[in-house]
């Protein structure tokens, strides 16, 4: 549907346009919830909708009271701080273990492959409340329930299938010519990785990566379950906040995970137009 | 080298061999660099799952808390005797005098609890009580007879002495409580429990030549005292105790595994009589898989009739301008749940933005503001939005592979606008559909967090239960039997899934 025809009838031009603001309203329906809140978070007054002040523009209705609230307020800072232990931690551990086993699946023979591809991307399928069910029973019976080896074990867990997909995405266009010329110029396993293979997949890895550092960033089900008190994400105290004591706080705190989520999404735009390049591909 | 012979590598051995060892060589590197990380999901989710799997139908707790009466019950049959004989009122007296003192007694009677109410209540007011029974007067009657009675070592003498089965239990039992309690048992006189076993085991041995002469003469004064009821005992404490009701409901539980719970999650009980529908007010669980099966179906039914338009328009548009408007669903899908879900209770709330504006374009007045959250709507609305990019992504990358001119040949052909999409079009994009709905489905039965900040009471699904039983009633058996349910449902689907899709064609942000 890329431009009318010129010979269209009436009927086909009504369609056409009618059908773009059918899909405009569904554009608006996925971004606007997101947009709103920005705007909201610089209320002046603690209400959760707009002021007659905000609707006039009027400086007054607006102000920067709840970011401040947010970044002297102990329990929040607190949360932040757990949030950004908790997050790379996990996301080093899964990294590290899911790009070795992409590796190790994208060889032509390896046993069991279905069987041991499917194990690991179950915790992407298996519900949260199950995992976290689960970790809550195992890890209470191994002394890993609140604490924060616990909580990072758990994360790691859900963001591996992350990094396996992603990876092993990359790994499929990968020349493993590449490597056995590495090695007959006399390259060992090691070096021939670290030169040769790892810049050609990193940013697969990377964005790997990323995902599975917002699996972990954004995750509350799990660390509910598995994190005490002293655990207590950023996710998690929103959570609290939206349940108990609802505080236009949380409208602060969203617009700055938002603002992240942007960052986050143009990187893995960048890095996956950079790696299907790198790959002889054209960028769609 | 001979011209028949077998092919031989350079090193000499025959190529066959040569080139079998290389595979097993490059398999085995293969699965040394998957094996890492195969442990390490075993053990921090596969191992997880499994323990739910197994707590689903574990019940040990009765047997560990009560093993006395448990063994006493074995031969009990409640058709032929309305309650219990003594003995078996006495083996519960044993049990629940340390069970009470461990602390274990109201553990158990939760537990309990879950199959017959009014159980928990009555095994807190008996652990109060059993240590204030009368079998104090045994324990002076025996001091009397003999001052060695008062002492551990005596009782130290008569372990193994087969004419004495319930004291020598009864004593090592409490032998060992004093020990949890770092207390030395040679300094501590046994309790009234113990004495009230020997009595018992003298009283049944009367006919039995003992040996030891201390032993004896008890033997023969024991017949002489006034007995002490244990079973009038206890239904003093609670009339509860001459109900066979709760005897046979210990019986019925007394196994190590109990099928109970997954019984209980499909609102059925296991009583002494067979297994039979709970009563109408303790039905909840086939209302809540209802509920949660048709209102994913209804999510999932609405990402499509949202999704495939979207899908479509980015498929078909030229790639500069379906990228630019990619961003639009990748946003969301980036955006952490919790914002999201926030947004929906701030946009959907009375007070707010949405019944705002409604006011203000003057639809609806003030006092007829929409409730749009805390119910079923209200789920349904933010996880439609929480879950479209996860329908549209699949559908897009689907609808991309097929080629335009399929539709215009259609046309050529003498097809209406229609009849080209729905003979045409949409058959070709029944993959992306199926694929998508599965996801979209999967994830929507197991969701937690937006049903419960949205939900309300009527809007919430099975795993808000599960979290309810694990967190507030620490029911922890039902929360692994629902668990284990909805587990199987989802890796059904995912099985599903595997066959449509496959799971190595898992896509992640277009």
């Amino acid at each position: 549907m890329s431009g009318l025809p010129p010979y269209a009838t009436t009927g086909q031009r009504i369609w056409y346009y009618t059908f773009r603001v059918i899909c405009g309203l569904i554009f608006f329906f996925l971004i606007a919830p997101i947009l709103v809140i920005i705007p909201l978070s610089f209320n002046a007054e603690d209400f959760f909708t707009f002021t007659p002040a905000m609707l006039s523009l009027d400086p007054d209705g607006y102000s920067l009271k709840h970011y401040r609230d947010f970044f002297t307020n102990r329990d929040w800072q607190q949360s932040l701080w757990n949030s950004v232990t908790i997050a790379p931690m996990a996301t080093l551990l899964s990294v590290g273990f899911g790009t070795l086993a992409a590796i190790g699946l994208s060889q032509p023979h390896v046993p069991f492959r279905r069987a041991i591809m499917a194990i690991l991307i179950s915790p992407m399928i298996v519900p949260l409340i199950i995992s976290a069910a689960g970790m809550f029973f195992f890890y209470s019976r191994v002394g890993l329930q609140g604490t924060y080896w616990g909580v990072v074990l758990a994360h790691a867990a859900l963001g591996i299938p992350f990094v396996i997909i992603t990876v092993t995405a990359t790994l499929v266009g990968f020349d493993r010519s590449l490597t056995r010329a590495s090695a007959s110029l006399g390259a060992d396993p090691v070096t021939t990785f670290f030169k040769v293979q790892m810049p050609l997949i990193l940013p697969g890895v990377i964005s790997g990566g990323l995902f599975a550092f917002i699996t972990s960033f954004d995750e509350v089900v799990v660390v509910l379950f598995v994190g005490s008190a002293g655990q207590k994400t950023l996710p998690w105290q929103m959570f609290t906040g939206l349940r108990e004591q609802i505080s236009p706080t949380i409208l602060a705190v969203a617009t700055i995970l938002v603002a992240i989520s942007i960052v986050l999404l143009a990187t893995i735009e960048i890095l996956r137009r950079r790696s299907e390049r790198l790959r002889g591909m054209s960028p769609s | 080298m001979s011209v028949d012979g077998p092919v031989l590598a350079a090193d000499g051995t025959p190529l066959k061999r040569s080139l079998a060892k290389a595979l097993r060589r490059e398999k085995f590197r293969a699965f040394m660099l998957v094996a890492p990380l195969l442990v390490f999901i075993l053990i921090t989710f596969v191992a997880p799952i499994a323990d739910m799997l197994f707590r689903s139908v574990e019940n040990s707790i009765v047997r560990d808390t009560i093993p006395r009466t448990v063994q006493a019950l074995r031969t009990w049959d409640p058709e032929a005797s309305e309650l219990p004989p003594e003995a078996t009122f006495s083996a519960f007296y044993t049990d629940m005098v340390f069970a009470e003192e461990r602390k274990q007694h109201t553990r158990l009677g939760t537990r309990l609890n879950y199959e017959k109410t009014g159980i928990s209540s009555l095994f807190r007011k008996s652990g109060r009580r059993v240590g204030r029974f009368d079998t104090d007067e045994y324990a002076k009657a025996f001091a009397d007879l003999n001052a060695a009675w008062e002492d551990t070592a005596t009782f130290e003498g008569l372990v193994g002495n087969a004419a004495l089965p319930e004291t020598a239990s009864a004593y090592a039992t409490w032998r060992a409580v004093i020990l949890e309690d770092d207390k030395d048992p040679a300094s501590e006189a046994p309790w009234d429990v113990v004495y009230n076993a020997l009595y018992r085991d003298l009283m049944q041995a009367q006919s039995v030549e003992l040996t030891d002469a201390m032993l004896a003469e008890a033997q023969a004064a024991v017949a002489t005292w006034e007995p002490v009821s244990i079973s009038e005992a206890l239904i003093d404490v609670d009339e509860d105790w001459a109900d066979p009701e709760v005897w046979k409901t210990i019986q019925t539980y007394a196994a190590s595994y109990t099928p109970g719970y997954f019984l209980n999650s499909a609102d059925l009980q296991l009583t002494p009589d067979g297994i039979e529908s709970r009563p109408e007010n303790e039905r909840i669980y086939i209302t809540l898989f209802q509920r949660t099966l048709f209102m994913s179906l209804v999510i999932t039914f609405s990402t499509i009739l949202l999704g495939y338009p979207v899908a479509w328009l980015l498929a078909n548009l030229p790639a500069r301008h379906a990228n630019v408007l990619l961003i639009l669903v990748l946003l969301p899908f980036w955006t952490s749940l919790l914002v999201r879900t926030s947004s929906w209770k701030v946009l959907l709330q009375q007070q707010g933005v949405i019944n705002d504006l409604l006011v203000w374009i003057g639809l609806i007045d003030d006092a007829g503001r929409l409730v749009m959250i805390n119910n079923q709507t209200g789920t349904i609305i933010a996880m439609t939005h929480i879950l479209l990019p996860f329908m549209i992504l699949p559908l897009y990358s689907v609808m991309k592979t097929i080629p335009p001119s399929y539709l215009r040949a259609a046309k050529s052909l003498g097809a209406t606008n229609w009849t080209a999409f729905w003979r045409v079009y949409f058959p070709n994009s029944v993959p992306g559909i199926g694929a998508g709905s599965i996801l979209v489905f999967i994830l929507a039965i197991g969701y937690y967090i937006t049903p419960e900040l949205v939900g309300g009471t009527q809007g919430v699904f099975i795993s808000n239960r599960i979290a309810y039983h694990i967190s507030s009633s620490l029911n922890w058996g039902l929360a692994a039997a629902l668990g284990t349910v909805l587990l199987a449902a989802v890796l059904l689907l995912y099985y599903a899934y595997d066959k449509v899709v496959g799971i190595d064609n898992v896509k992640l942000g277009g």
